[in-house]
């Protein structure tokens, strides 16, 4: 028992609290390329080493697909990575109370940033695994008109925000659970479980600048919700997920989490500031642009842009040194577009010519801007090589074309 | 692929050839709606020798590649000739992998209806070029 006091004495100094509110960090996004061969592979010497450094990256405007981890972050996490590495759950040395501590900690933050108690987070391997548990309680389901509605906060293709609210409200009031996929919400527009009547939440570390392989489910206490565990075993997570919680990962997560909450309105109000940039600027250049999804229930860093007589793939082989995504399907095998836009009732061909652009917390001006000039670039080259701009040019309506199956 | 790549980044024979003339043959192939469309052109002399070809693609990089290449191949030979090019030889040529090889399919349809449009053309009877 003193032993742990002592210990705990010390043990609160050391999960790196991330630093007092700041600027956007300044680190350069220009990553030299680094030399990933093994030592013992390749002799290196200074020359192929100093190549290798000077080799650009591609910009980085894909932060649906995933963020690079903050740097207040990965503070927080390498304590845990090198030095206090037990696990949380032993219960009989310094080693594991202090992972526990650390990751009670790291749970508090999540919980707060939504507005939950901490006995209602449980820590996963990510959203995808979350949404399974939320979904695998449909079949638990006691009663017979027991059912959930599940829908995704912030749609990650086109950046709609779903009124929330709203449906937690009827869910309420009609007795249904209701389930949310948080990931591309969370930490970037404000939530609040309660306020929200929200039953299930997914969250994603990957997504909010946190550590890959972790997330965590939200899971009401009041009124009770429960859960079937997809995974059994030494009945961690209060039996509902079992398996040793990794402490560094849940420590990145907490920590993601935290400077999510004191950084949202900033880089909310920075965010919206360049994605309207990046959307006045093409607009304003090129005719026939199509935003996709609701402009007025929208997150602002995701845009998704149909340009009009241009292949999406063929857009993004243009702008090879940004990294970006596209609605088009033929990156898939099928020559299906995306779901998402053929949802909200995009036509076919537009479908076809989508680019989501993805605007984060370390997006610069000149990003935005590089962006936008090549795009404009290339999408008029793309067009002068379409022949469906040249019909459109010529005045022919292109829906009265009969065009070939093939 | 780098020779994908090579034609998207310096297409050959992008443009247009007058359609109205009778010695052009205009192929349009594919569909918006799969998000690839084809427009090929070939203009050919009295000797039926293709000697200039155009064309202009909706689609991916490989389906620009496919169709530049095939402008490239088919300059230089006779009609008859140009009937013989295949896709599995434009697909080969650019190492398209097998999700692409609709690209390459696509290529082969749209000579093939260039082709098409020119001899309708040189029916006496029609003189006038359909739109395919």
């Amino acid at each position: 028992m003193l032993l742990r006091t002592a210990w705990r004495r010390v043990a609160t100094a050391a999960p790196a609290a991330p630093g007092p509110r700041a600027k956007a960090p300044t680190r350069g996004l220009r990553l030299r390329g680094i030399d990933l061969t093994p030592q013992s592979a390749v002799p290196s010497d200074a020359a192929t080493a100093l190549e290798a450094e000077s080799v650009l990256r591609p910009l980085y405007m894909d932060v649906q697909a995933t963020t690079p981890l903050d740097p207040r972050v990965l503070d927080a996490m390498l304590p845990y990575l090198v030095n206090y590495y037990g696990n949380p759950h032993s219960r009989t040395h310094a080693y594991g109370w202090e992972s526990e501590a650390a990751m009670e900690c790291a749970r508090q933050q999540v919980a707060s940033l939504i507005g939950a108690d901490p006995r209602e987070i449980i820590f996963t391997s990510g959203a995808t695994e979350s949404n399974n548990i939320a979904i695998k309680e449909l079949e638990a389901a006691i009663q017979p008109d027991t059912s959930l509605v599940s829908v995704m906060t912030v749609n990650n293709e086109i950046g709609v925000k779903q009124p929330i609210k709203e449906i937690g409200q009827i869910c309420s009031s009609r007795k249904v659970y209701f389930h949310t996929d948080a990931a591309q919400a969370v930490g970037k527009i404000p939530l609040d479980v309660n306020d929200m009547k929200i039953d299930l939440m997914s969250i994603s570390g990957h997504k909010i600048y946190g550590p890959k392989g972790v997330g965590a489910i939200y899971i009401r206490r009041r009124p009770r919700v429960r859960v079937e565990p997809l995974q059994s075993g030494g009945g961690q997570e209060r039996g509902m997920r079992s398996g040793t919680v990794p402490t560094p990962l849940v420590v990145g997560l907490g920590a993601a989490c935290e400077v999510a909450q004191q950084e949202m309105k900033y880089d909310h109000k920075r965010i919206s500031k360049l994605a309207e940039r990046l959307i006045q600027k093409i607009m304003t250049s090129l005719p026939d642009v199509v935003m996709n999804g609701d402009p007025e229930h929208h997150y602002p860093g995701c845009i998704n842009l149909s340009f009009a007589y241009v292949e999406g793939e063929s857009l993004l082989m243009a702008l090879k040194d940004v990294a970006l995504s596209s609605g088009s399907a033929c990156t898939s095998a099928s020559l299906e577009p995306s779901y998402v836009l053929r949802a909200i009732g995009t036509d076919e061909d537009l479908a076809h010519s989508s680019i989501r652009f993805g605007i984060g917390r370390f997006t610069t001006e000149e990003e935005v801007d590089y962006t936008v000039e090549k795009c404009i670039h290339h999408v008029k080259r793309l067009r002068e090589m379409s022949p469906l701009w040249e019909m459109v040019q010529d005045g022919i309506d292109l829906k009265s074309i009969k065009w070939t199956q093939h | 692929p780098t020779q994908v790549v090579d034609h998207y980044e310096n297409p050959r024979n992008v443009g247009s050839l007058d359609k109205t003339s009778k010695n052009v043959g205009t192929g349009l192939v594919g569909a918006p709606a799969c998000g690839d469309v084809m427009k090929l052109q070939i203009q050919v002399d009295e000797k039926g020798k293709i000697v200039d070809a155009r064309f202009k693609t909706f689609g991916c990089g490989s389906a620009i590649a496919s169709s530049s290449l095939a402008t490239e191949w088919v300059k230089g030979k006779t009609v008859e000739e140009a009937l013989t090019i295949k896709n599995t030889d434009i697909a080969k040529e650019l190492c398209l992998p097998p999700v692409k090889l609709h690209c390459s399919m696509l290529a082969e349809d749209a000579i093939k209806a260039a082709l098409a449009d020119y001899k309708l053309k040189q029916e006496p009877k029609t003189g006038e070029a359909k739109k395919k």
